[in-house]
């Protein structure tokens, strides 16, 4: 159990800054998500909070309490790898038993404790075997079973799921989620799967080349993106982004865009130049009446949805639609937008515009 | 008619099977030939052309270990049945035991020279390698290439400085010196080669150690250890070939007390210069450890030449 904090955590690798200046808390018990592309810093970050790396500025907080020059061990955090890193020459038992043995753990009730957690993981028939006879999936159950076996204050997870093949990847998010609420206790995930961050965390962090972008929930990440970087990154297919040159000032709620004027949530600030308007394409509709017209350029069916690529005067864009509907590719169509959630973006600093529903929800960490 | 794309076909089977023989022939003639010697009697052993077969005898054996003078003529008859094996052996020689001979003393000389050097150069070299390894270091390249330099030239070009160095530090002549100077010469490829192993290594199993609530040297211990066991035991076969087999030091830097086996064994042959079933003898069990070391490391040696080949 444990609230973790990190202010102005800052490491550079020689000239090259991996994390700057990142600010963030973790509440106790939430299952914490950092997201981003590889190489922008999530993992450095983890392994600063986990003791594994020393930052070169800043601070870490677990319950209060700097820990900044604490070493791993001191910390009472457990950390599970993504390819597993059990010890290849000791078996399941061993590798379960490892971290109770260097606490000087009674042999009575380190056998207790390795009982309890091979049934939480159901690994009961493993603990015989060696390491390198389990499947990807055993194996990071065992990873997993080191892990909770020390009751940690914290979880640190860096891409666990990351080696596993995609339908065993599923069962195990479900896994990972079912044991955090059984066991309450904080986790801190690594990952670069937009989805396994929206499926599985309470908080998203998002990183881009060692900044923080955007801080929040998966449905305040989603619905408004702090950044174009956040809006691209987020979503499969991307959010649109069609370019704009224009005049926007405080209170206004139309733009206009192909010779239609459309209505977006309500300015809170001037601005004048290029901008992009971000719409996600579940929030592309058809109306006859629009005066924006669009040529269906490819239609993907997708089940309950189907994609449609459509290209317009001010640029390409997706929309998802129903799969009932009839679209021919190569129709000319008109387009409309749900109002409430087209975002504004700074097309130089990619930073969202302020409205009146994202004002309050953008949070950069 | 079909072929595989993998195995060779029969011809080239035959071809290949037959260059391996070839070249197991070529190498084990010599090994052989020595060992044979051994077994020789000493007419025999300088028989022109060479017997292939030949009656054994133990003589060059007892000649190894024993050191000898001719039978005086007037000495008083003796009743060959009442002497022991060995004792007949040299009397039909027409000579009689004076002593034992110093071979069991270099040959233990060599164990604790050729054995220490091994153990000190795997322990400096496994705690280097893994710090070059593991740990910033500063100009780590630049040093890496002078501990690999220190072998870009023959360690018997520096005989010199180092016979002077000696004999000021009073090092000449004793084991701490021949284990200190074969240490130095087999650190750097032991650094290189173990560097290699440990960086095949992957760091989380230390990391998850340090997290577990182990120390860098206990993680070092417990889990790297045990995984580079492959590395440490290729390459402590390395080096101790290297200190067990070498001459030029030991000929230049001991004489009566730390002499190895390398230079006593050519002195065996006497003054009359004969005596080459004792030389023979003398190399074949000077053969021995290092053929059981690599024999019981084999498993290792054979691993260790493949390791980080392929990626598992």
């Amino acid at each position: 159990m444990a609230e973790i904090q990190i202010t102005n955590l800052r490491k550079e690798f020689g000239n090259f800054v991996a994390v700057e200046n990142s600010s963030f808390t973790v509440r106790d018990g939430e299952f914490f998500m950092l997201l981003g592309p590889s190489g922008c810093g999530k993992t450095t970050t983890l392994r600063m909070m986990a003791g594994l790396e020393l930052p070169t500025a800043g601070q870490i907080f677990i319950d209060g309490e700097d820990v900044t020059q604490r070493r791993a061990r001191d910390r009472d955090i457990a950390f599970v790898f993504q390819m597993y890193a059990l010890y290849p020459h000791f078996n399941v038992f061993k590798n379960l038993a490892y971290p109770l043995t260097s606490q000087g753990m009674a042999k009575k009730d380190v056998m207790e404790k390795i009982d309890q957690v091979a049934d939480i993981l159901d690994i009961r028939h493993l603990l015989k075997s060696p390491v390198s006879r389990l499947s990807g999936g055993d194996r990071q159950r065992v990873a997993l079973g080191r892990a909770i076996v020390r009751e940690p204050k914290a979880f640190f997870m860096d891409e666990p799921l990351g080696a596993l093949d995609a339908e065993f990847r599923e069962q195990m998010a479900g896994e990972l989620r079912g044991l955090h609420d059984r066991m309450g206790s904080t986790t801190i995930y690594v990952t670069h799967d937009q989805l396994e961050a929206m499926q599985m965390g309470d908080k998203i962090v998002v990183m881009n080349h060692g900044v923080i972008e955007q801080f929040g929930s998966p449905q305040e990440i989603y619905d408004w993106p702090a950044t174009k970087f956040v809006a691209d990154f987020i979503g499969s297919p991307a959010m649109n982004f069609l370019p704009l040159k224009t005049d926007i000032s405080k209170g206004d709620s139309k733009v206009e865009l192909g010779g239609q004027e459309f209505f977006i949530p309500e300015a809170l600030e001037d601005f004048s130049g290029d901008i992009f308007f971000g719409v996600r394409p579940e929030h592309v509709s058809f109306d006859d009446s629009s005066l924006f017209r669009a040529s269906v350029d490819a239609v993907e069916y997708l089940g309950t949805t189907q994609l449609i690529t459509l290209q317009s005067a001010c640029g390409s864009l997706k929309a998802r639609i129903e799969s009932g509907r009839q679209i021919e590719v190569g129709a000319k169509l008109g387009l409309s937008f749900d109002r409430r959630t087209i975002t504004l973006f700074n097309s130089n600093s990619g930073k969202a515009l302020l409205n009146r529903e994202n004002h309050q929800v953008i949070r950069h960490g | 008619m079909s072929f595989s794309v993998t195995s060779p076909s029969v011809p080239v089977k035959w071809i290949s099977g037959f260059l391996v023989a070839a070249y197991a022939v070529i190498t084990l003639i010599p090994l052989i030939w020595i060992i044979a010697t051994g077994f020789k009697s000493g007419e025999d052993s300088i028989h022109y052309p060479p017997k292939v077969l030949f009656e054994p005898t133990l003589e060059g054996y007892v000649n190894l270990f024993t050191t000898r003078t001719l039978i005086p003529s007037d000495a008083p008859e003796i009743d060959a049945s009442q002497l022991e094996w060995y004792e007949q052996v040299v009397h039909e020689q027409g000579e009689m035991i004076a002593g034992p001979s110093r071979y069991g003393e270099r040959f233990l000389n060599s164990t604790v020279i050729g054995f220490g050097s091994t153990a000190l150069c795997m322990l400096l070299g496994t705690m280097a390698a893994y710090a070059f390894s593991r740990f910033k270091v500063p100009l780590k390249e630049d040093l890496l290439f002078f501990i690999l330099s220190t072998r870009m030239m023959p360690p018997i070009a520096v005989a010199i400085p180092i016979f002077l160095m000696y004999k000021n530090l009073g090092l000449n002549d004793t084991y701490l010196g021949m284990i200190i100077l074969y240490t130095a010469v087999n650190l750097s490829l032991s650094v290189w080669l173990l560097k290699g192993f440990i960086d095949e290594i992957p760091v989380e199993y230390e990391e998850a150690a340090l997290i577990d609530g182990y120390t860098r040297l206990q993680a070092f211990i417990k889990v790297v250890l045990p995984q580079a066991i492959t590395g440490i035991a290729s390459t402590a076969i390395f080096c101790l070939i290297f200190a067990w087999n070498e001459y030029a030091f030991a000929v230049l830097l001991t004489s009566g007390n730390a002499q190895t086996a390398p230079p006593f064994i050519p002195t065996i042959i006497g003054v009359s210069g004969r005596d080459w079933p004792a030389v023979a003898a003398g190399a074949t069990l000077f053969l021995v450890p290092v053929m059981l070391f690599t024999v019981l490391l084999r498993k290792h040696l054979l691993r260790g030449i493949t390791f980080g080949a392929v990626r598992k």
